[in-house]
Parts: C-alpha cells; structure tokens; sequence
C-alpha cells in the first residue's frame, strides 16, 4: 500500500513538472545570473528568431550559479549558459565543462570580450562596471560629502555608513576586491580594505542588494554596479550613482555551451543570437558597454566614457587567484568579532 | 477470543491462507517502511559524513578538511556564536512561555481564547517573516529605530528576537501539555495545608512540570541552532553554523568544507535529541489513573495581574505580524508610504514569481497528501503488528532520525545523495517529486509520534477480534483504523502543510527552475534587496496557513461530528 501511493506519488509530482512543457519543439536549460527584470525581453527577442526553441531560465545570483554548475559536474542540468561572469566561466573552462564553439560572427566581438582560444569555450556579452550608490537625503542627514574615489570611502566621516556585498557569494564583491588589488597592488591593496572595513556596517550576499539598501536608505552608500544604480535612479530614488576616479572594477557577462547538453543543435542557435548584434542592442539597454564594437549608445547615468575608466582587467589572474583571494578577504573581514589583522 | 469449538477443517485452512497473506503482506509493508527510510535518510547522511572526509576529487584524506576548519578562525566563532544565540533565545522564549502558558491553562484571564489564537501566529510564517519585520521596525529606517539605544539589529540582538517570535509557539503548546497534565489533588493538598501560592507554584507547580520544561528547552534550542532564514535576514556580519553552511556551498562552491560544517551541526541536534528521548521516557510515569483534572477557578486579582503580564506579548505578535503586513503594502519605503499592491507583482522581481507560489502549493499539497499516508502507515505497522519486534524496532528507531537531522544538512545531504550519477534514483533530482520526499523526511519524526499515540488509544482488541473473525488486517485498517484516527490524520496532514510551505533550510539546495518555492523567493528576493516583495510573499505564505487552517478547523469539527461521536456517547 505504501510503496503504491509513494509510487504514485512520484508519478504525480513527476508529471506536474513535465506539464506546461512540450509546447515548444526544443527546449533548452538556461542557467543564468543576468537581472530577473531582463528574461522575458531576451527570451523574446531570441524567440522572434528562434520561434522553436524554448528557454527555461534558472536564475539566481552569480555566486550560485556557479556552485550549482560546479555541483552539477557530473549529472550536468544545464544546456547553455547565458549571463555569467566570465570569471566563473574561466573557472569551468579549467574544470572541462564546456564544449567550445564559434559562433556566427565571432569575430565581430572585441578580441576584449571573448575566450583567446581559436575555438572559443565562451563569448563576452557586455561588462559590468562596478559603481557607488550615494543616498542624496540620507546624506544630508548625516552632513556625508559626496564622495569622488575609492580612497574617499577610507575617510571617518564615512565609518558605518557603507556597504558592500562579500565578495564569497556576490560576483560584484569579487570584481571590486579583484580590482583594488589589481590597482593598487596585492599589498595595498588589503591595506586599502583594512581601513575600508572599519567604516563597512555590513556585507551582504548579493552585489544588488547594497545599492536597494542605499535607495531605501538603510545606508547612505553602497558599493554595488552601475546597471543597478542607474535602474534606481530611473525608478526615481533619492540616489546619485559615484564612478571612483581611480577606476573601475568589471566583469562581463559570458555565455557558453555546457558540455553534456542533449541538443547541440539548438544550444548553438541560442549562442549564434547570443553573439549577434541584435542581442548587443539589447544588452546595451541596461549596460553602457557591449561586446560588439560600435554598437553600444550612452545608456542614462553611467559615465560618459566608461571603457576608459575600466581598469584594464586580468581575468586569468582573477579566476586563478580567486579561492586564494576568498579565502583571504575571509580570515581578515568575514566575522565582527575576529581580531584585526 | 479464540473459538472454542473447533471449526470445521476447510475454514480453517482459509482462515490459515488469510492469516498467510496478512503476514506476507505486514512484512512488505515494513521492508518497504525501512527501505524508504533508509533512502530518505539514513543513505543521504551517509553520503554527507564521506563528503566531509573526502578532498574534491573524491579521494578519502581523513580528518583534513576538519583541521582546515578549526583553522579558520572566522568559522570556529561561529561555534560559539550559534550556542550563544541558541542559549539566550532558549532562556528568553522559556521565561515568556512559561508565563504564557501558565496563564492560558491555569487562570481565567479575560480574552482566553482570543488570546490563545493570537499565540499562534508566529506558526504560520517562515522564520524569515519575523526577520524582515524587524528590519521594518528597528532597522535604519525603522519606525521604532529609537528603541534600540543606538545598538544595530543587524547581529545578535536581531538573530535572537526573530528567533524568540518564531520558536514561541512550540514552546507554549509543549509547556502547555505539561501543566495540563497536573494531578489537581496535589493542589488541593496544598490548598488545605495553607501553603502560599508562591511557595505552591514553586513545590507543586514547577516540579510537575519539569519535563515538560526541559522538552521545549530542547525543542527551541534545536530550532534556533539549526534555523537559518533569520540570520540570514537580519545576522548583518554575525555568522553562525547555519549561514556557514550555505556560504561555503552556495558562494564558496566548496561542498567538503559544508559538509564539515554539517556533521558539527548534527552534534548539538543529536544532543537535543537525546536529551528529549530520555525526558519522554520519564515523563510516562508522571500521571496516574487516579489523577483529577485541574480547572482553574476565577480569581480576579490573579486573572487580571495574567492580563497585563501576557499584553506585551500579545502586543509584540500583533506588532510583529501586523509590520510585515504594511510593509508589504507600502509603496517605496521610506520616502513614498502610499499603500499599493505593486510588493505583489511577483513575475517582475528576481525570485521566481507567482509561479513560485503555485509551486509551494503543489509542493505543501503532495507532502501533505503523500507524507500522511506513508507516515500514517508505517506507524500502523510498528504499533498495531503483532510479532517480528526487529522489523517494528528498526522501523521505529529509523523514524526518530530525522529529528536529530537539520533541515539544511538533509538538504545538502541531498544532493550528495540524488545527484550521484551512479545513483539510479538521480532522474528525481530536479524535480518536485524531490522536494517533497525531502520534505516528508524533514518532519517524519513528530507526525510519527502523532500517529503512534492515536494508534495506541485504540484498543488492541479490535484487531484480535476482527482477526478472529477472519477479516483480513488491511480491511480492519481501512474500516476501523483509519476512521477512528481521523482527528490525528488531519493534525498531521495540516502540520506537514504548514511546514512544507514555510521551510526554507531543507530546499535551498534542492529546488530547480520548475521547481522554485514561495518560501526560497522570500529568501532570494531578501537577498536581492527586495525587502518588500519579500515581505510580500512572506505575508502570502502566512495567510495561506492561516486559511488552509480555518479549513482544516471546519472540516474536524464535521468529521469529528461524523466519526468521533462514539468518544463522547460512552454507555
């Protein structure tokens, strides 16, 4: 009797799942940490071109995305990935997860924004720049000066009014302290965060999650990306979106094909769109800088010229030293009570 | 009630036949109890416990990634700061529960009943509801910041607040059965020797409730231990156990050290587990034939003094609850408090949409469903089945382990377990056939015991009768059993409802694109920093129980009217 009901149960429960597919001929698993705002515009766009193909999403922050890729090495549910950070992608090259392909029109991408490899394992899509949001009323209350660099943020007026997301599990935390140690250099680099973190009053888990706490004023500033700064500024929050003089921290989003998918066929159709200039218009939407060359128009409060502030990003070194790096920024800053180094 | 008379030979030989097939059919049964436990539980921890003595690539390297972890210093505080946060919410929630309680079943305090619902309600939400309330209320932008003197309810202080709210409930419904169950004469006895009611309440009152005291301690201290939605709103940079957890799987990638953390978290829930096992068994003895009821007699100045006592805690729940439900209202908070149902536009947030709460209804719905009848079942067996003791031991004994396991460890357990490609059950990964089996696995140990006690009230003739009257086990189960245990069913089908809707720990690892739960989009959507959708789906969450509850009231009170009569109509 109960093996019965357990068994169809399982049916049950399995069916449901299956339900609400078989609409589209092909499906295909899109494991992605792009903004949840944009899914149904580029599954649009894709499926002006692809009508055929269904994209089920799976979408989550960078941090767990990769994690749940790499947990899923073995038995891979994944078809294409579509928006990751290209650190993460590097991670999984080195991993042999990927199955390397050239899609139509590769070589129209800036040689910046795509696997060196003669076949690419993976194509850059756009960047994103990391950016300060600053509370304009939240400020005023506290009398806090706008501030203009990274070093700025180090300053007393600032201690316990910034906050900025652990770069364990947000993307945007890593490419930050990727950044400042690619600057300033790895030892002054962690001096800068030790001072930085005597004015943080918390770090959060995911890089958007700062600059919405900044919008709502939970703190005056938050160290996040430009995308979401100039998002909430269109939505009409109190904010001022802050480019460090210094220079920028970045990453790009990335695509790829997971080695493993059951149909190549349609995984490299959705990378040829992923690669086209139709997809870089609209990935020029939220994000000022895009892969294709000549594409991209000056998106709404992001600098005028920002690819001239980014700073000039080793990714190799990035995805090389990243558990290094982690593990690092964890023994200095991950617990309150830890004594300072 | 063996026939006297020797029946004829032919019905003895089918009444042997029938009694074959019963036995046949009991072994089955309990194999096939075992082996879903053994699945469920018992394989995925010990997938976990290798996990945590293997290096990446799956080779055995002993008790290294333990020294790794004792070497980091940040994660050895969290130790500490888990028993820290798990002692102070055990002692505070207690203290208030036992005052609550004592209130509601040993005075006739005004609002009585009114005031017992209310207790309630924390049940109904997940653990993470309190948490963003909280951020609503003494956060930064809090409207009642200026009570916190300065201090930040990002950390300790809000860990353990949120904490208290949420674990309240099952601490007064424990301590409550406990004082309920007093013998009045004690009472009496002291009435007449003119004791004090002070001096009674501390010789009479607490030593008969010793037990009942020490069980909820333990309850609160492993739900506070291995809870995990609150920290993760509202720890700001306080980590514990739990929130280690998920930042060494979910941002670290680094599932032997989650693993490790794990198996530490498993030590303080086996303690817990333990501690309770032998509490249960002492307290059997406590209550005698003779015992009287106690009801409590109308004293003004006691009845009013309760009152006043139990109105901060009234005021809190409502404040608490009633926060989340405005916050989810307002518009932009702080600087557009227009009340708007925009929180609710779940499909235009990160988090999964409405789809996500359909799912949790589908999910809530199965675990219910399917998690009764198999946990119902198996506890017929191991109660009601004469005969092989191993098989009923080991069935008994497998259904206690998931009490002692955390949600978030059977979770990661979980996909040790499923997601082996060697494992020929990994076609279940992904889907929600998963989630509720974990579910069902999560909560087996308390719906067991439900069912065990119903079974045990009925007594055992029944079944030596219909035996003897040849009527086949599983008929008797179906016609007597089940219609008798109907008030329990229900108790267990809405209590595996609530929690499969609210749980968070046991299903953050496992849920998949189909599969996205309401209770992980509160989660991810806090994460995301959208606080107020978060609310949102949270207050959704909440008011679903609470009318699922309503339902689940009416249809006992017409099902109790239909086959509970027989209770109150004693000859």
């Amino acid at each position: 009797m109960t093996f019965k009901k357990l068994l169809a149960g399982l049916t049950a429960a399995g069916a449901m799942t299956v339900a609400g597919s078989a609409l589209a001929a092909t499906e295909l698993t899109v494991y992605t940490a792009f903004e949840a705002e944009d899914l149904k515009r580029y599954a649009k766009e894709f499926n002006k071109q692809y009508p055929d193909i269904k994209i089920n999403w799976v979408r989550d922050s960078t941090g767990i995305v990769t994690a749940k890729l790499l947990a899923e090495k073995e038995n891979p549910q994944a078809d294409v990935i579509w928006g990751l950070a290209a650190t993460s992608l590097l991670v999984m090259k080195n991993e042999g997860m990927l199955t390397p392909y050239a899609p139509k029109g590769v070589e129209a991408l800036s040689p910046k924004f795509r696997d060196n490899d003669k076949t690419p394992s993976w194509i850059g899509l756009d960047a994103w720049i990391a950016g300060i949001c600053f509370n304009t009323i939240e400020a005023k209350k506290h009398n806090l000066p706008k501030p203009t660099s990274w070093e700025d943020l180090t300053k007393s007026v600032y201690q316990g009014h910034i906050i900025m997301p652990n770069p364990n599990s947000s993307g945007t935390g890593f490419l930050d302290v990727a950044s400042w140690l690619q600057m300033f250099g790895e030892e002054k680099g962690w001096d800068y965060m030790d001072r930085l973190h005597n004015n943080i009053a918390r770090y959060t888990h995911s890089g958007s999650k700062p600059c919405k706490l900044a919008a709502a004023g939970e703190a005056p500033i938050g160290i996040s990306f430009a995308y979401k700064g100039a998002k909430l500024k269109k939505k009409g929050a109190p904010l001022d979106v802050v480019f460090p003089k210094e220079g920028l921290g970045w990453d790009m989003e990335a695509a790829a094909i997971v080695k493993g998918t059951d149909d190549m066929a349609a995984a490299k159709k959705l990378m040829d769109f992923a690669a086209s200039r139709k997809a870089n218009e609209m990935y020029n939407v939220g994000y000022a800088v895009v892969a294709m060359p000549g594409v991209a128009k000056p998106v709404q409060y992001y600098p005028e010229n920002p690819e001239a502030m980014m700073i000039d990003n080793d990714f190799a070194w990035s995805a090389a030293n990243r558990s290094a790096i982690l593990k690092e920024w964890q023994g200095r800053y991950d617990s309150k009570s830890d004594p300072k180094k | 009630m063996a026939i006297a008379l020797s029946p004829p030979g032919f019905l003895v030989k089918k009444r042997q036949r029938q009694l074959g097939t019963d036995r046949a059919l009991q072994v089955l049964g309990l194999l096939i109890g075992i082996a879903f436990l053994v699945v469920t539980t018992v394989l995925p921890l010990y997938a976990i416990l290798s996990k945590s003595v293997e290096n990446k690539a799956g080779d055995f390297v002993g008790l290294t990634n333990y020294l790794e972890y004792i070497d980091n210093p940040s994660l050895i505080n969290s130790i500490t700061n888990s028993l820290t946060i798990a002692a102070l919410t055990t002692v505070v929630v207690i203290s208030l529960a036992l005052l609550t309680a004592y209130a509601l079943s040993r005075t006739c305090m005004p609002f009585k009943n009114v005031i017992r619902v209310l207790m309630m309600g924390p049940i109904f939400a997940p653990s993470l509801l309190p948490a963003i309330s909280l951020v609503y209320l003494f956060g930064n932008q809090g409207v009642l910041k200026s009570w916190m003197f300065g201090e930040s309810v990002y950390g300790p202080i809000g860990i353990v607040i949120s904490l208290s709210f949420w674990c309240f409930p099952h601490a007064v419904m424990i301590i409550m059965t406990a004082l309920s169950n007093t013998d009045a004469r004690l009472y009496e006895s002291a009435r007449a020797m003119r004791t004090s009611p002070i001096r009674t309440f501390f010789t009479v009152t607490l030593p008969s409730i010793k037990y009942g005291l020490i069980s909820a301690g333990f309850v609160v201290f492993t739900l506070t231990i291995t809870d995990f939605g609150a920290p993760k709103v509202i720890g700001g940079q306080y980590n514990v156990l739990a929130t280690d957890i998920y930042k060494q799987v979910i941002g670290q990638q680094n599932f032997q050290m989650g693993a490790v953390v794990s198996v530490i978290l498993l030590f303080p829930a086996i303690l817990a587990f333990a501690v309770d096992r032998w509490v249960q068994r002492k307290q059997v003895s406590l209550l005698t034939a003779r015992a009287e009821p106690l009801q409590p007699k109308p004293n003004k100045t006691k009845d009013w003094t309760m009152f006043v006592l139990c109105l901060p805690v009234v005021a809190t729940i409502i404040g608490v609850l009633g926060m989340a439900v405005y916050a989810s209202l307002v518009t932009f908070w702080p600087y557009n408090l227009e009340l708007s149902f925009n929180n609710y536009q779940f499909d235009l947030m990160d988090g999964g949409g409405w789809e996500a709460y359909y799912n949790s209804l589908y999910m809530a719905g199965y675990t219910a469903l399917f998690g009764t009848a198999i946990i119902f079942t198996n506890a017929y067996l191991v109660e009601k089945v004469k005969g092989m003791e191993v098989l009923r031991t080991m069935l008994h004994l497998g259904a206690m382990i998931p009490l002692a396991v955390p949600g978030l460890v059977l979770g990661l357990a979980y996909i040790f377990f499923f997601n082996d490609p060697n494992n020929p059950l990994n076609n279940l990964y992904g889907t929600l056939a998963i989630l509720v089996i974990c579910t069902i696995a999560h909560y087996y140990t308390v719906c067991h015991l439900t069912a065990v006690t119903a079974l045990k009230q009925i007594d055992p003739e029944f079944e030596a009768v219909s035996a003897s009257l040849k009527v086949p086990f599983y008929v008797t189960f179906w016609r007597v059993t089940l219609p008798v245990c109907m008030p329990a069913l229900l108790d267990i089908a809405i209590y595996l409802f609530v929690n499969a809707l609210n749980t968070v720990s046991a299903v953050v690892f496992l849920y998949s694109s189909n599969t996205m739960l309401a209770s992980v989009a509160v989660l991810n959507m806090d994460d995301a920093g959208d606080i107020a959708p978060a609310a949102a789906m949270g207050v959704l969450l909440m008011l679903t129980c609470i009318g699922v509850r309503v339902l689940h009231w009416g249809l006992s009170h017409l099902l109790l009217n239909r086959t509970q009569r027989w209770r109150n109509t004693r000859a």
